[in-house]
C-alpha cells in the first residue's frame, strides 16, 4: 500500500515581522520550517507503517528549490520517497492553481511509478496561509473522499477508521479507500528522526517534477495566471487602542476601583 | 460562467435537527449590504430533511429568496452529496458571490465546491465590501493573524468566501418576507463512502462561545487545568462562558473546543476577560468583535493590554475572587434583575 503525504515548508510563524513601510511580510532571515500540521500527517503515515512495514510511504511538496529541505526533514523522520514540485511556472499559484498542480503531479507520480495512493495525507492548513482549502481542492480534482481535521487513524477492511475534530468535540468516521485525510495537531509530537535515518536521507535522491513532467497538464490553470484569486494588498492589522490600566503591587485598590468603573459603566450588571 | 446573475448567495447550514446554523443566519447581515450594493438579491440556501424551521428562521432576515432542497440526503452533512447539490444550484443560477460559515463542515464543503467549479475561494474573512470596481473584496488575517491580506476574484463566479461564526452579528427583523423556491436535485447523487462511528460532544450543548456575551477566557498564566476552576468559577458569578487561548488548550488543560482565536473560534462578546492570555496575534485575530476587553496579567509589559480597555496587572488568582467580591459588594445578588448585562 502506498500512502502520499503532501508538505509545505513555511516560514516559522513565531519570528514573522510586518515591514511597516510596505506592509508586506519580511522573508530575509526568517527560518523555514516543515509546516507543523504537516508533520502530524506524516506521524499518522508513520503509525500506519508501524503497524504494517509492507506500506510505503512518499513525500511530495510544491515549493521553490530550497523547499528540498522539508522533504528531507520528512526522509528522516518517516518517508521512503521525496518528490519536489518546483517550477517558475508554478510560481505565484493560490489554493485553487496550487492543488490543481499537486493533482497533476500525483497523476504523473502514479503512472511513472506503476502505482496508485490508497491514501493521501496533508496537514489541516498551512501556517502561513492558513486556509485549510488545498486538501478538500485536491480531493475533489483527484475524486477521492475526504475527512478533515484527522488526529489519529488505523486501517481495518479496507477503511480507514480516523478520530477527527469537529466543532463540539470529535467524532470518529470510517471511509472509504482510496481517500484524502488533512490532520490537525493531536495530544503527541511527531516522532523524531533518528541519526541513522538523517544520515541516509541527506543522501537520498529527491525526484524533482517541473512544467517538463506535467506537459500534458493545462498551464492556464497554474501560476499566477492560473489563480483566480489576487491579493490586492496587505496590511497589518489594526489593533483597538488601549485603555485603564490599573496594577495591584502599585495600587492596593486597585481591583476595587476597577470593579467600580465596570459597574459605573454598567459593563457588569448583575452577579449571582 | 456567462452573464451571471448580481446576486448575492448565503449558505445557511442546518442541524441534523433541521435548525439553522447561527452563522448561516449571521451572513445575512453582510449578505444584504453587498447583495444591494451589487444591485441584486440576497438568496439563503438551505438543504435539509425537513427545512421547514430553517427557512422560517431565515425569513425575518431581510433575505428576498429562500433556495431550499429538501430530502432525507440532505439530514447529516456529507461533503460530496452537499458539493453535488450546491454546484447544481449555482451552475444554474449562476450568482455573483456565495458566501458560507466557516463551520468544520464549511470549511470541508467551500473548498471542494470551489475546486468544481474553479473559482475564487477566501478563508475565514473578517471584513466584507464591495471594491471601487464592484469586486468583493475579502480581507482575511494570515501568518497567524500577523498580517491582513485584501484578496479579490476578478474573473471567476461566483467569487466565493468563508465567513467564521461570530464575526458578524445577527441582523435586525423585517417586516418583509422573500419568496420560497423548493428546488430539487435532478441527478443520483454521489454514494455516501463515510459512515460517522461515534461521537463525543466535549462543550455542552448549552455552550455556545461564539454567541456568549461574555467570556472568561484562560491562557498559558492559568498554569493548570485546576486553575481553570477559578475561572470557572468567576464566570458562574457574572453569567459567562469558557474561553482559552491556543496555550491553554495545547497544554492539555482545557479541550481545544473552547478555544478562540485564529485557530480557534471568533468571538464577539459584550465583554471579553482575558486572564492570563498574553495576547499573540493569532489569540487577537480571534476577539477582534469583543466590544470590550478587560486583561488580567502578571506581567505589565504583554501585549495584551495595548488592545485592552481595561486591565489589571495582578496575580489572577487572587484578582478574580477580588474582583467577584467587590462586584457582588456593589451589585448585591441582583437575580431578579431583568435588564441583564445592559451596556
Amino acid at each position: 500500500m502506498h500512502i502520499l503525504v503532501c508538505v509545505k515548508q513555511v516560514p516559522y510563524a513565531q519570528n514573522i515581522a510586518i515591514d511597516p513601510v510596505t506592509n508586506t511580510l519580511v522573508r530575509e532571515g526568517v527560518e523555514s520550517i516543515l509546516n507543523p500540521f504537516d508533520g502530524y500527517a506524516l506521524e499518522a503515515a508513520a503509525r500506519l507503517k508501524d503497524a504494517n512495514p509492507a506500506i510505503e510511504i512518499h513525500a511530495l511538496s510544491m515549493g521553490p528549490p530550497q523547499a528540498e529541505a522539508a522533504l528531507r526533514e520528512c526522509l528522516a523522520m518517516a518517508a521512503d520517497k521525496g518528490y519536489l514540485a518546483t517550477d517558475r511556472a508554478f510560481a505565484g499559484s493560490d489554493t485553487l492553481a496550487t492543488s490543481y498542480i499537486l493533482s497533476e503531479t500525483i497523476r504523473y507520480i502514479e503512472r511513472e511509478q506503476g502505482i496508485s495512493f490508497a491514501l493521501i495525507f496533508c496537514g489541516k492548513q498551512a501556517i502561513d496561509g492558513d486556509t485549510a482549502q488545498v486538501g478538500p481542492q485536491i480531493a475533489e480534482l483527484l475524486g477521492m473522499a475526504q475527512v478533515t481535521n484527522g488526529l489519529v487513524c488505523e486501517l481495518q477492511d479496507n477503511k480507514l477508521f480516523i478520530w477527527r475534530e469537529t466543532d463540539e468535540g470529535k467524532e470518529q468516521v470510517a471511509v472509504e479507500l482510496p481517500c484524502l485525510a488533512t490532520f490537525t495537531k493531536p495530544g503527541f509530537e511527531p516522532r523524531l528522526a533518528t541519526v541513522r535515518r538523517r544520515t541516509a536521507a541527506r543522501r537520498a535522491e529527491i525526484s524533482v517534477i517541473g512544467a517538463q513532467e506535467l506537459q500534458e497538464s493545462d498551464f492556464n490553470r497554474m501560476g499566477l495566471k492560473g489563480s483566480p484569486t489576487q491579493v490586492k494588498r496587505t496590511f497589518a492589522p489594526t489593533l483597538k487602542a488601549g485603555g485603564v490600566v490599573v496594577d495591584t503591587a502599585q495600587d492596593p485598590a486597585a481591583v476595587a476601583h476597577l470593579a467600580q468603573l465596570l459597574v459605573e459603566r454598567h459593563i457588569i450588571s448583575t452577579v449571582k | 460562467m456567462d452573464n451571471p446573475s448580481r446576486d448575492l448567495w448565503v449558505f445557511v447550514e442546518t442541524n441534523q435537527d433541521g435548525t439553522a446554523r447561527k452563522v448561516g443566519l449571521e451572513l445575512l447581515n453582510p449578505g444584504r449590504r453587498l447583495a444591494d450594493q451589487q444591485g441584486g438579491k440576497l438568496v439563503a440556501v438551505v438543504l435539509a430533511e425537513d427545512t421547514t424551521l430553517a427557512v422560517k428562521a431565515v425569513l425575518p432576515l431581510g433575505a428576498d429568496t429562500v433556495m431550499t432542497i429538501t430530502g432525507a440526503p440532505y439530514r447529516q452533512f456529507n461533503t460530496e452529496v452537499y458539493t453535488a447539490a450546491l454546484c447544481y444550484l449555482l451552475q444554474k443560477y449562476q450568482p455573483q458571490t456565495f458566501l458560507l460559515g466557516a463551520t468544520s463542515n464549511g470549511r470541508e464543503l467551500a473548498p471542494r465546491i470551489s475546486s468544481r467549479l474553479q473559482t475564487g475561494l477566501t478563508a475565514d474573512c473578517t471584513q466584507l465590501h464591495l471594491d471601487e470596481s464592484g469586486l468583493v473584496a475579502w480581507t482575511r488575517p494570515a501568518f497567524g493573524g500577523n498580517i491582513m491580506a485584501e484578496i479579490l476574484c476578478p474573473k471567476h463566479r461566483p467569487q466565493m468566501g468563508t465567513v467564521r461564526p461570530g464575526v458578524f452579528k445577527l441582523p435586525a427583523v423585517t417586516a418583509k418576507r422573500g419568496e420560497v423556491i423548493a428546488e430539487s436535485f435532478p441527478f443520483d447523487l454521489p454514494l455516501n463512502k463515510l459512515q460517522v462511528v461515534q461521537v463525543i460532544n466535549e462543550v455542552s450543548s448549552l455552550v455556545d462561545l461564539e454567541g456568549a456575551e461574555i467570556i472568561v477566557a484562560g491562557g498559558r498564566g492559568v498554569g493548570s487545568a485546576q486553575g481553570f476552576q477559578v475561572l470557572r468559577t468567576f464566570a458562574e458569578t457574572i453569567g459567562a462562558e469558557i474561553g482559552a487561548s491556543r496555550g491553554a488548550v495545547d497544554a492539555g488543560w482545557i479541550p481545544h473546543a473552547h478555544q478562540v482565536g485564529q485557530t480557534g473560534k471568533s468571538v464577539s462578546p459584550r465583554l471579553y476577560i482575558a486572564c492570563g492570555i498574553s495576547g499573540a496575534a493569532q489569540h487577537l485575530a480571534g476577539i477582534g468583535s469583543a466590544e470590550i476587553v478587560l486583561a488580567i496579567n502578571q506581567d505589565p509589559n504583554a501585549m495584551i493590554f495595548k488592545i485592552a480597555d481595561y486591565g489589571i496587572v495582578g496575580d489572577l488568582f487572587e484578582v478574580l475572587p477580588l474582583l467577584a467580591q467587590e462586584l457582588r459588594s456593589r451589585l448585591g445578588s441582583a437575580s431578579s434583575e431583568t435588564t441583564q448585562y445592559h451596556v
